[in-house]
């Protein structure tokens, strides 16, 4: 009921905590984004999906101020990215939490040290309010009794889970998970997932997702947005997506092989390839 | 020919101008960094003290070759008393300085560089800025003080060390007088000697650190980029020493 009710409220909300306009961005002559505009609204859990290569992970790059826009403009939580000097950015960041594909802990701190970095690096709070502060939020996560451990003695999935209790430490506004599910078992991954619902909720945060896990992002997300070919090419919540009648949609949802992302990567014509390396040897 | 010439000089020196851009960003957060004085001492320790048993085996034996070496010269014309002096100002001035750079270069730079690369290929440097903590100034500069500070200390030590190895081979072994040679030792190097091979040993203390910092900071995040980095620095920093030590004693004459 309380969910619902935020959803509805948040949809609704003018100012989503995420605008993105116009965006463009390449690498190298390859253009990434062209033209993208979106919005992620407050207090939502937002998913963020597409094919592999379309750019998730640099959205969320450009988001995080980690690169630069070619073109357009990104505000985060008010603030315009393209504008942004270090400073002001680092700022803002002290507002988000990110977790990484593999967790990215230091690897030579403990998980307990690993978690209270930011709080060491950022606040002079006395070591008592540290390890108190510190052990609430590896509670959280299950991983309390970790604490004393090396990133080398942790599984993929506790690395994931130190990381997040790493990401929240600091009660960030925005939470951002990039590919939170890859390469973890079904009882790690249904943690996590309950983990990113229950942290949004409980902490009133915003989280965006990037996953291309359509079935089990759809059990929590509030908003999904698929990307494709640098662009949206739909947007709204799990039962919408299942119900767009997209060619692209139903590719991705319906995890097809073959359609409007073909399953060739563009290449001469197949016979006469074949025929001149036969000549040629 | 002249065209390819042509651009490898200008590679070298748009790799030059980032190095030195790197230099200076270092250089803006130097002052915060010195307030983590704990960072830089772990640093100091870890470049300086784990190097401390190759460089004390390596300035034993140079120093032990430099004895026997010197002595078979200096015998030919009767001065071999002078054997002090000749391994003192030799191991001062140029062994001293110019080998610890090299094998700092081979075991500090390398586990500096790859120690780097490795945190940039596991996302590690990206963790600290996505926490607005700024990498070059948490692990980047205190990596570059230390091995800074531990250069000349370690030069110290291993020329200290050389001086035993000579004096084992050229007194206690080819019986060469021991007052002459701690005598001639002490009337014949004078403090500008030691003055040129602190001053050149800080100067490779600041070119290994770099060169190992800015290849594991810029590294490919793979492991054939990692490699690579490791690679370079060895390769960069011991041309780089050659070709510094050459300018320094010059400059010094």
């Amino acid at each position: 009921m309380v969910r619902s009710f935020i959803l509805a409220h948040s949809l609704n909300q003018e100012n989503p905590i995420v605008e993105i306009r116009g965006l463009g961005y390449a690498v190298g002559s390859r253009p990434i984004f062209e033209g993208l505009d979106m919005d992620i609204p407050r207090g939502l859990v937002t998913a963020v999906m597409g094919p592999s290569g379309t750019g998730k992970t640099t959205l969320l790059r450009l988001i995080t101020g980690q690169v630069r826009a070619d073109s357009g403009s990104i505000e985060v939580a008010g603030a315009n990215l393209r504008v942004l000097k270090r400073d002001a950015l680092y700022l803002l960041r002290r507002r988000m939490g990110m977790l990484f594909q593999n967790g990215a802990l230091l690897t030579d701190l403990s998980v307990f040290e690993n978690v209270a970095f930011p709080l060491r690096e950022h606040t002079d709070l006395p070591e008592r309010l540290i390890r108190q502060l510190v052990l609430t939020k590896l509670q959280a996560v299950g991983l309390r009794g970790a604490a004393e451990l090396m990133p080398s003695e942790l599984s993929g999935g506790m690395s994931r889970r130190v990381a997040l209790a790493r990401a929240i430490v600091m009660d960030p506004e925005i939470l951002i998970y990039d590919e939170p599910f890859v390469g973890l078992d079904p009882i790690s991954l249904g943690v996590i997932l309950r983990l990113i619902r229950r942290l949004n909720d409980t902490l009133g945060l915003t989280s965006i997702v990037v996953s291309h896990n359509v079935q089990e992002i759809s059990t929590v997300a509030d908003k999904l947005f698929l990307l494709s070919g640098g662009k949206v090419v739909a947007n709204g919540t799990p039962q919408e997506l299942k119900d767009n009648p997209s060619a692209v949609v139903r590719q991705f949802v319906g995890g097809l092989a073959d359609g409007p992302v073909p399953f060739h990567y563009p290449a001469a014509d197949y016979f006469g390839e074949l025929m001149a390396r036969s000549e040629a040897r | 020919m002249f065209k390819e010439l042509s651009r490898s000089l200008i590679n070298a020196l748009v790799s030059l101008g980032a190095v030195v851009r790197f230099l200076l960003r270092m250089l803006g957060v130097t002052p915060g960094a010195l307030l983590r004085f704990d960072l830089i001492v772990q640093q100091v320790f870890n470049s300086g003290a784990l190097s401390l048993v190759i460089i004390m085996l390596a300035g034993l034996f140079v120093g032990m070759v430099l004895g026997l070496q010197g002595f078979t010269l200096l015998e030919r014309f009767g001065s071999e008393e002078s054997l002090g002096v000749a391994a003192a100002v030799g191991l001062v001035k140029e062994l001293g300085p110019v080998i610890t750079a090299l094998l700092f270069a081979g075991r500090a730079g390398t586990a500096l560089a790859s120690e780097l690369g490795l945190m940039r290929a596991t996302d590690q440097l990206s963790a600290m800025e996505m926490m607005a903590v700024d990498p070059i100034k948490r692990v980047v500069v205190p990596r570059f003080l230390g091995g800074v500070i531990a250069m000349p200390l370690l030069a110290a030590i291993f020329s200290v060390i050389g001086l035993y190895g000579a004096q084992l081979v050229g007194v206690q072994i080819m019986g060469v007088d021991s007052g002459s040679f701690w005598s001639q030792m002490r009337a014949g190097v004078d403090l500008r000697d030691i003055k040129e091979g602190v001053v050149k040993s800080l100067i490779f203390g600041v070119a290994c650190s770099l060169i190992a910092v800015y290849e594991g900071y810029h590294a490919t995040p793979t492991a054939a980029g990692v490699g690579r980095a490791t690679t370079r620095t060895v390769v960069t920093s011991a041309v780089v020493v050659l070709f510094l030590d050459y300018l320094l004693t010059s400059a010094f004459l």
